[in-house]
């Protein structure tokens, strides 16, 4: 998006439209389900737990799209899906949709959009999803809300996406008002996972697509998968310990990596740490790093810019450490403490150490 | 290689306030910058360029002020430079942005055919990591995104391999040119211009494209009427409601600061403790 003068398109937004004849038709909410390699990326789930609420909302169905080679991967996350809030699955079912290509990809989700018709259609803001959405869009000349962080309908039945814009400074709703489908990705771990119901019952909708590789101009040389799975790990993990440029040193960041150990947690870092080299660059958190949706967040060191805020603001409880007592983390933290973080670490570490040193004795 | 970067003058965004009653971006003063996202894709098009002869040329859409960023691009070594400028453009979502850049770039083609096409993998004001994609489904340009290396280049059977990050591993990709490629950051950092080149980028002439000179013939898809999405809100983010609880520190022992930390916690999620207990005993 560019920086449109917001004053301006907030007056056309004003301008009743009504919706083109052919796109009345469009209706129910979908979900396309992330699967790549077998894997189904949790960001597919927690995009059915949101859109169950939109769905229902507009008292319509609730449909993933998935795309795979027949097999069981792609029966479990069939059922998955289900169990996680679909009514129904459109399934295509190619040997040529294992590994992620664009071409065939954005071929068969935009041969199901047109046969089947939704209204509103989520993507995982993923590398993936990102690749995806852009060519599924602009394909079928339709509106595409990117990184949302709230989803909601108004009174109109419309989608009204909401996204952080500069860097999180702003936030601005985004509505696609005459165009179908209304598209929208929103970043993994931004919407809270919902619960599985696991005897769910729900349908498959199968379409059958013409795929050929001679026709397929990017081909596959080599997968080399991550060896470590940390990237993952943070965005998922139950528990997070931060620093940021209040460490001072590289060397102290082993305070940081520490308290994470003890308590079996991941750790994680401000942009700076990155940018110096400190930390490697899949531990940042934040807009431009991880979003993180821990149980616990400690953050030690970090001032709590903006940009920070966004990505740690899912947290369940966020206890920060800082000098400063006017630190902005302390605006959005739940419990703080003011004071040097290069004592309090090693402090609160080895205060877990005991106390959980008890548990292993009485256990 | 004829190679085009698409770059984008944004303003810098660390040093953006937003007006405490009016909600808006107070831009006065902000210095602005090329994306950084843009320069890392800038540099592997000169890599490139510099390995198989060729031009770069540097495309931006945006103010006629946004000439100061493609004068910066010269200064890094690019050949030449497209500033796309029209009242018409204001307000471009997407796919205004992405439509109104295609037809520059169908334009530019017409005096040689373009191979490559290089976009930044998102922009840090917009963040919709969109436009790129836009251009290769509009341009029929084969889509290599978030690129972490180009690991060869075959002009003569117009094929690239590059890897690409994925969401859990690597792919190692081969397709034919014609190519949209967006680099992911610290792929490799943008060089120091050489002496002449900066002394060219001052004084090198700009091509200034408004939408008819672009091949624009319908300026209703452009801007703001061009945008199939719509700004309905604009507002600052709500701060929590309640500060944080402060625990106390100065003046006590350690020994103390540790037990209220973790009785605050531990009041505060209920089922951590036993949670950390249970993980303790069966580590
Ligand atoms: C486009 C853009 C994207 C960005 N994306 C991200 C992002 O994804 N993630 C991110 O984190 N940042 C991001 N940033 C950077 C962000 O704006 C901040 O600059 C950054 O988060 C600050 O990091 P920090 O808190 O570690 O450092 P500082 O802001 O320098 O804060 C250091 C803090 O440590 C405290 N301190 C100092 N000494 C001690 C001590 N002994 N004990 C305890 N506390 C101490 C200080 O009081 C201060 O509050 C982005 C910026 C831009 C412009």
């Amino acid at each position: 998006m560019t920086d449109a003068p917001k004053a301006a398109a907030a007056g056309r937004a004003q301008m009743k439209t009504e919706l083109p004849e052919r796109f009345r038709d469009y209706k129910h909410v979908w979900v396309f389900i992330e699967m790549e390699r077998g894997q189904v990326h949790p960001v597919s789930w927690e995009l059915l737990g949101e859109g169950r609420k939109l769905a229902d909302r507009l008292g319509v169905e609730l449909a993933g799209a998935l795309l795979g080679p027949a097999g069981p991967a792609t029966e479990a996350a069939v059922r998955e899906a289900v169990s996680y809030g679909a009514d129904l699955v459109y399934l295509v079912e190619h040997p040529l949709l294992g590994d992620y290509r664009n071409q065939p990809y954005a071929e068969a989700m935009t041969a199901l959009v047109n046969t089947y018709k939704p209204e509103i259609l989520l993507l995982g803001a993923t590398t993936l999803g990102r690749d995806l959405a852009g060519t599924v869009a602009t394909t079928l000349a339709t509106g595409l809300t990117a990184d949302c962080t709230a989803l909601a309908i108004d009174g109109e039945g419309s989608l009204a996406a909401t996204r952080p814009t500069f860097g999180g400074t702003l936030l601005c709703t985004i509505h696609t008002l005459n165009f179908r489908p209304q598209m929208a990705t929103v970043r993994p771990r931004v919407m809270a996972m919902p619960e599985a119901e696991p005897g769910r019952q729900g349908r498959v909708v199968r379409h059958a697509v013409d795929l050929e590789e001679s026709r397929i101009v990017t081909k596959i040389l080599d997968f080399i998968p991550d060896l470590s799975t940390n990237k993952v790990r943070l965005a998922y993990a139950d528990i997070v310990v931060a620093g940021g440029l209040g460490l001072q040193k590289p060397e102290n960041f082993r305070l940081i990596t520490d308290l994470a150990e003890v308590l079996g947690a991941e750790y994680g870092c401000s942009r700076p740490l990155v940018q110096k080299g400190w930390v490697a660059a899949e531990r940042q958190i934040g807009q431009t790093g991880k979003t993180i949706r821990p149980r616990l967040y400690i953050a030690a060191g970090i001032s709590g810019a903006i940009q920070h805020r966004v990505g740690v603001e899912g947290a369940d409880c966020i206890l920060a450490i800082n000098s400063d007592a006017g630190a902005p983390i302390f605006d959005f933290a739940h419990l703080g403490m003011v004071g040097d973080a290069l004592t309090i670490l090693p402090t609160l570490t080895e205060a877990f150490r005991r106390h959980l040193a008890v548990d292993r004795l009485a256990g | 290689m004829n190679i085009v970067v698409c770059i984008k003058q944004v303003p810098d965004s660390a040093q953006i306030r937003v007006h405490p009653v009016t909600n808006t971006i107070m831009r006065q003063g902000v210095p602005t910058i090329i994306n950084p996202y843009d320069l890392f894709s800038l540099e592997a098009a000169l890599a490139l360029r510099d390995m198989t002869g060729g031009t770069v040329t540097v495309l931006t859409m945006g103010p006629p002020m946004a000439e100061e960023s493609l004068r910066k691009a010269l200064g890094y070594g690019a050949d030449r430079a497209v500033l796309l400028t029209d009242r018409f453009f204001a307000g471009s979502d997407t796919l205004a942005t992405s439509y109104a850049l295609s037809t520059a770039i169908a334009k530019l083609a017409e005096e040689a055919p373009i191979d490559m096409v290089f976009c930044g993998k998102q922009t840090i004001d917009g963040d919709t990591a969109q436009v790129g994609p836009g251009i290769a489904c509009r341009l029929g340009l084969n889509q290599l995104t978030y690129v972490t290396a180009v690991d060869g280049l075959d002009a003569a059977a117009r094929e690239i391999t590059v890897q690409r990050r994925s969401e859990g591993g690597v792919q190692v990709l081969r397709t034919k040119l014609p190519v949209m490629v967006t680099m992911l950051e610290g792929s490799a950092s943008i060089r120091r211009g050489t002496l002449p080149d900066l002394l060219r980028a001052a004084r090198a002439p700009i091509t200034v494209w408004n939408a008819a000179a672009a091949g624009i013939e319908d300026v209703q898809r452009c801007g703001l009427r061009g945008s199939p999405t719509v700004v309905k809100k604009v507002f600052a983010p709500k701060p929590r409601a309640e500060k944080a609880k402060l625990i106390d520190v100065k003046g006590r022992r350690d020994g103390e600061i540790a037990a209220d930390t973790l009785a605050a916690l531990f009041a505060a999620l209920p089922k951590l403790e036993g949670d950390l207990a249970r993980q303790a005993v069966q580590a």
